[in-house]
C-alpha cells in the first residue's frame, strides 16, 4: 500500500475540501520510539537532498501552530488523560498535515516528517486506547511515499536516553499509565510496548524497517539509498 | 449506527441537543434545578468547556486556523477531556450527569462542514451512550428570530462563515444552522431521541421534559443515584 511513487492517496477518506489531485512532492516518514537518532537523520537527509537541489521542508510532532502550546501546557500539569492525549496529538497531526505538509508537496518540496500518525497510535495502544478506531480516526492522512521505521531494541533505547539526557521524562517513561513502580521500570515497560506495537504496524503500513542499534552513518547510507528511486520517480 | 460504549454506571447521563436558539440550555438548566430539589446529585457539563483545549480552540477561532478536519478534532479534544475528566468518574459515583450537547453536535454540525459521515461517527466512539437524550426541535425561522433578535454579533465559524455560504454573516449563520437542522433531523429517530417540540411554552416543554425523566428511570432515581445529604 505504501512504497507508491506516482500519486498520493488518502487511506480512508478523503479530507474536506482538500484537493490533492496536485500534489508534486514527496512525502519521506521517519518513525521510531524516543532517542533513537530520527532528528539527526532527518538533519543529515535535509542537507543531502539540498546540497542535490531539492527543496526540503521538514517538521514534527507537537508543532502545529494550534496546538503546539495547549499540548505542552497539559502535559506540564501532569494533567492529560489516555484519551484525551490521543486525540490531542491527532489534531496536532491534522493541522500539520493541512497546513504544512499539504501546502509543501503542492510547492514541489521535499517533505521530511519527524513521526507521523504511527506514533500518536503507539502512545495510545501504550495507555489501552483502541488500536482500529485510532486508525479510523487518522483515515484522513495521506499515504506517505516511504515510511522509515528506525527500530532499536529497548535496551539501546534505554541506552541512548542514558548517555543523552541524563533523566527519565515522565511521559517517555509512560508514567501516566505507568509501566512500573518508579521510572526505571515504567521507561522499560511502556518503551517496549510502543516498540511491539510499532512492529506490529510495520506489515500493515508496508514500513520499511532499518536497523537503528548503529552508528547514525550507516542508517543515513541506508535511508538515501531508498530514497534514490523515490526521487527519480 | 453509532456503537457508543454502554453506560454500565450507577449514574445516568441525560444529553439535551438543538440548534442555536432551540432553547435547550435553559431547559437542561431547569431540569438540573428540579433535579437537584430533590436532592439528587447532578454534574453539569458543557460542550466545548474544557481549560485544558480552551487556548487551542481560541487561538484558532481568533486566527482562523481551523479547517473542518482539525474543528471537528480540537472538538472531539475537549469532549475527551471532559468524558475522562467529569462524565465517566461521575457516572461512576452515582451522580446524574446533564450534558449540554454531546457528540450528535459533532454528527450535525461538523457534517454540515463537509466532514465524512462515518469517520466522524467513528471519532465519538469512545462516548458513553446517554441514557436519555432530548432534541429541542424548532424551525429555522423561530430560532433564527431568537438568536439574530437578541444578539448583535455573530461569530466566525459559529455562523459557518468558513464555508463560503454567503459574505453576509447573517444570511450565512442561517445557511449554515439550516442544513445542521436537517442533519439533526435526520438523525432523530435512528439515535433515540425524545423530540421535544420547542416552539411550546417553557413551562409546557419542561413539564414534558419532567415527565419522561420520571417515565424512564422511574425508582432507580431513588435506590441507584447518589443524594445529597438530609442533614446538609
Amino acid at each position: 500500500m505504501t512504497r507508491r511513487t506516482d500519486v498520493l492517496d488518502f487511506y480512508e477518506h478523503p479530507l474536506p475540501g482538500v484537493d490533492i489531485s496536485d500534489l508534486t512532492g514527496k512525502l519521506i516518514v521517519i518513525e521510531g520510539p524516543d532517542s533513537v537518532g530520527r532528528t539527526t537523520q532527518v538533519q543529515m537527509l535535509r542537507g543531502w537532498l539540498e546540497e542535490r537541489g531539492y527543496a526540503v521542508v521538514d517538521t514534527g510532532m507537537a508543532q502545529s501552530a494550534l496546538t503546539k502550546e495547549g499540548i505542552q501546557a497539559a502535559k506540564s500539569g501532569h494533567t492529560l488523560g489516555p484519551l484525551t492525549m490521543g486525540m490531542f496529538y491527532m489534531a496536532d497531526f491534522a493541522d500539520r498535515l493541512e497546513n504544512t505538509i499539504i501546502p509543501a508537496l503542492r510547492a514541489g518540496f521535499v517533505v521530511l516528517t519527524d513521526r507521523y500518525f504511527y506514533s500518536v497510535i503507539a502512545r495510545a495502544v501504550a495507555r489501552h486506547q483502541d488500536l482500529e478506531w485510532m486508525e479510523g480516526v487518522a483515515g484522513f492522512a495521506l499515504v506517505p511515499h516511504i515510511v522509515f521505521y528506525l527500530r532499536a531494541s529497548v535496551e539501546e533505547v534505554l541506552a541512548r536516553v542514558v548517555r543523552g539526557k541524563l533523566y527519565f521524562d515522565y511521559w517517555e517513561s509512560g508514567m501516566d499509565v505507568p509501566y512500573g513502580k518508579d521510572r526505571y521500570e515504567s521507561f522499560m515497560g511502556y518503551q517496549s510496548k510502543l516498540i511491539e506495537v510499532l512492529d506490529s504496524m510495520s506489515a500493515q503500513y508496508g514500513f520499511c524497517t532499518v536497523d537503528a542499534n548503529r552508528l547514525p552513518k550507516p542508517i543515513f547510507k541506508e535511508l538515501k539509498k531508498a530514497i534514490e528511486p523515490i526521487l527519480a520517480d | 449506527m453509532v456503537q457508543f460504549r454502554p453506560n454500565r454506571f450507577p449514574g445516568k447521563l441525560i444529553i439535551v441537543e438543538g440548534i442555536d436558539g432551540s432553547g435547550k440550555s435553559t431547559q437542561l438548566s431547569l431540569l438540573s434545578r428540579w433535579l437537584r430539589s430533590n436532592r439528587l446529585v447532578v454534574s453539569f457539563s458543557e460542550w466545548n468547556s474544557s481549560s485544558l483545549v480552551r487556548d487551542s480552540t481560541r487561538q484558532g477561532k481568533k486566527k482562523q486556523l481551523f479547517t473542518p478536519t482539525t474543528f471537528s478534532l480540537v472538538h472531539a479534544t475537549d469532549f475527551a477531556d471532559r468524558l475522562e475528566r467529569r462524565i465517566r468518574p461521575m457516572l461512576e459515583a452515582g451522580a446524574i450527569v446533564c450534558a449540554d450537547r454531546y457528540a450528535y453536535t459533532a454528527f450535525a454540525r461538523d457534517v454540515a462542514r463537509g466532514v465524512n459521515r462515518e469517520w466522524v461517527r467513528n471519532l465519538y466512539r469512545v462516548a458513553i451512550q446517554p441514557d436519555l437524550a432530548f432534541y429541542f426541535r424548532v424551525p429555522l425561522e423561530v430560532a433564527l428570530n431568537r438568536i439574530l433578535g437578541g444578539r448583535a454579533a455573530l461569530k466566525y465559524y459559529e455562523a459557518g462563515m468558513d464555508l463560503r455560504l454567503s459574505k453576509d454573516i447573517r444570511e450565512s449563520f442561517a445557511l449554515f444552522q439550516g442544513r445542521i437542522l436537517e442533519e439533526y433531523d435526520a438523525m432523530a429517530e435512528e439515535m433515540g431521541f425524545h423530540v421535544i417540540d420547542a416552539t411550546g411554552s417553557i413551562q409546557e416543554q419542561q413539564k414534558q421534559v419532567r415527565e419522561i425523566v420520571i417515565d424512564r428511570f422511574g425508582d432507580s432515581l431513588e435506590r441507584d443515584i447518589l443524594h445529597i445529604r438530609e442533614d446538609w
